[in-house]
């Protein structure tokens, strides 16, 4: 077994197809992604299946994710902002479910890859363009110009809100795949002291226990970095789009 | 299952992979073709994309359709539910209310009805004694009169019997005194003059 902690972030063709010259080939991270959201829209609608008034534990769960998420779009973009929630909802299940798939061992994480995070992050920035200028047409604009700024330095703050404003799907993507990546490597690096000083003989295996002891405190740290991250992606999302609702702030 | 090809992989790049102690750098394919960083290979990013935008597309669309509505449903339900359980109990509440108030003021009824019960009872036996007791004084006063008048009589019987009485024992002494016997005219005039 390789000790390559880059290994897991391998893609792998399960079904090779190729249109136009291109390789759409279902993957690993294909199957992955069909997981993840086989996964949450089962958990999802089998939870809700009896429609209980009063909840079983597992809808509570459903429920609890609802409002969730349902006061967290409510807080950040107002009550307007309740016609993202279906968009902000399947973001922030889609990439709980993905960051938590991921932690099994042998699993690929779908969130590790930067093409995904950032198709993700510029599903949420279009969206904001586009209902922006749809909602107020160049009043949208407005989003760069705070009110309030002397005359003079009106240039430098709207080029400073501008490059902020670029900058979102950018560090909206990274964020996500960068803790996850790290996250990964990380706890496979300490596993892997594990297993070759466990193979020094007598002292090794002594001397793998804090390296044990280091993995099992990471796992740990993932599992809430898993949560976190799918929070902050959420939360990111929602303040975005309270800029497309109300663009003069 | 899908392990497998990875497995295969694995051991295809063993030796290259050994080559580099406790794994911690980037490894180099051997066949060199792809570069040494996943996420960095370009070559993926259409599958990955397109891929996702089918996952995610159809897990937007069946939260939108199906999920959500019928979470949104639930909680509805069950926030109508305990509001018409509250109303309900509220006007469950307004009827006992009604119901001690209207229990109070039967028994405020019934007890002033009870006052006026013995203060008739308490009135008519009053009213009755006083009768009795005014017929046993009538009856008491007739029989006092009669008493006097029976006396009245008895008494005036009895002083006019008082006059014949002294004239015989007058008679009777003066002829055992003196031995004449006189007459009782003189008897009687002498008895008016002694008596004044």
């Amino acid at each position: 077994m390789a000790n390559d902690p880059i290994h897991q972030f391998h893609i792998t063709k399960l079904v090779p197809i190729e249109i136009g010259g291109l390789d759409f080939s279902f993957t690993n991270s294909s199957l992955f992604m069909v997981a993840t959201v086989a996964a949450a829209g089962a958990f999802l609608y089998m939870t809700t299946a009896s429609r209980g008034l009063v909840p079983s534990r597992l809808q509570s769960i459903t429920e609890m994710s609802y409002e969730f998420v349902a006061s967290m779009l409510r807080d950040a973009a107002g009550s307007q902002g309740m016609r993202f929630f279906p968009l902000v909802f399947s973001l922030f299940m889609f990439v709980l479910v993905a960051n938590l798939l991921g932690m099994f061992p042998y699993f690929f994480t779908v969130t590790s890859h930067i093409i995904v995070t950032f198709a993700l992050a510029l599903l949420v920035i279009g969206t904001v363009v586009v209902y922006g200028f749809w909602k107020h047409g160049l009043g949208f604009l407005k989003l760069f110009v705070p009110e309030g700024v002397p005359g003079v330095l009106i240039p430098l703050v709207v080029a400073i809100e501008v490059i902020s404003f670029l900058s979102r799907p950018i560090s909206l993507s990274v964020r996500l795949f960068a803790n996850m990546l790290a996250g990964h490597i990380t706890l496979k690096v300490f596993a892997g002291f594990v297993t070759s000083l466990s193979a020094m003989g007598v002292v090794g295996v002594a001397g793998a226990i804090l390296p044990l002891l280091m993995t099992i405190a990471l796992t740990g740290l993932e599992f809430l970095v898993a949560f976190l991250q799918a929070y902050v992606f959420a939360v990111l999302t929602c303040m975005y789009l309270n800029d497309a609702l109300h663009p003069s702030h | 299952m899908y392990v497998a090809p990875a497995y295969a992989q694995t051991e295809s790049e063993a030796p290259a992979s050994e080559a580099i102690e406790a794994g911690t750098e980037v490894p180099h394919d051997a066949n060199g073709a792809e570069s040494g960083f996943p996420p960095f290979e370009t070559s993926s990013y259409p599958s990955q994309l397109l891929w996702l935008a089918i996952t995610f597309g159809l897990f937007y669309l069946f939260l939108k359709r199906v999920v959500l509505p019928r979470i949104s449903g639930i909680l509805e339900v069950r926030s109508d539910r305990i509001a018409q359980d509250l109303d309900q109990a509220a006007r469950m509440k307004d009827e006992a209310d009604e119901a001690i108030a209207a229990y109070e003021q039967e028994l405020a009824e019934a007890r002033g009805r009870a006052n006026e019960i013995g203060q008739q009872a308490r009135d008519t036996a009053k009213a009755e004694a006083d009768a009795e007791r005014k017929a046993a004084e009538a009856e008491l006063e007739r029989k006092l009169a009669d008493s006097t008048a029976r006396i009245e009589a008895i008494k005036s019987e009895a002083m006019g019997e008082v006059g014949q009485i002294a004239a015989e024992t007058t008679g009777a002494i003066m002829a055992s005194l003196v031995g004449a016997k006189p007459t009782k005219a003189e008897i009687e005039a002498a008895i008016g003059r002694a008596r004044g």
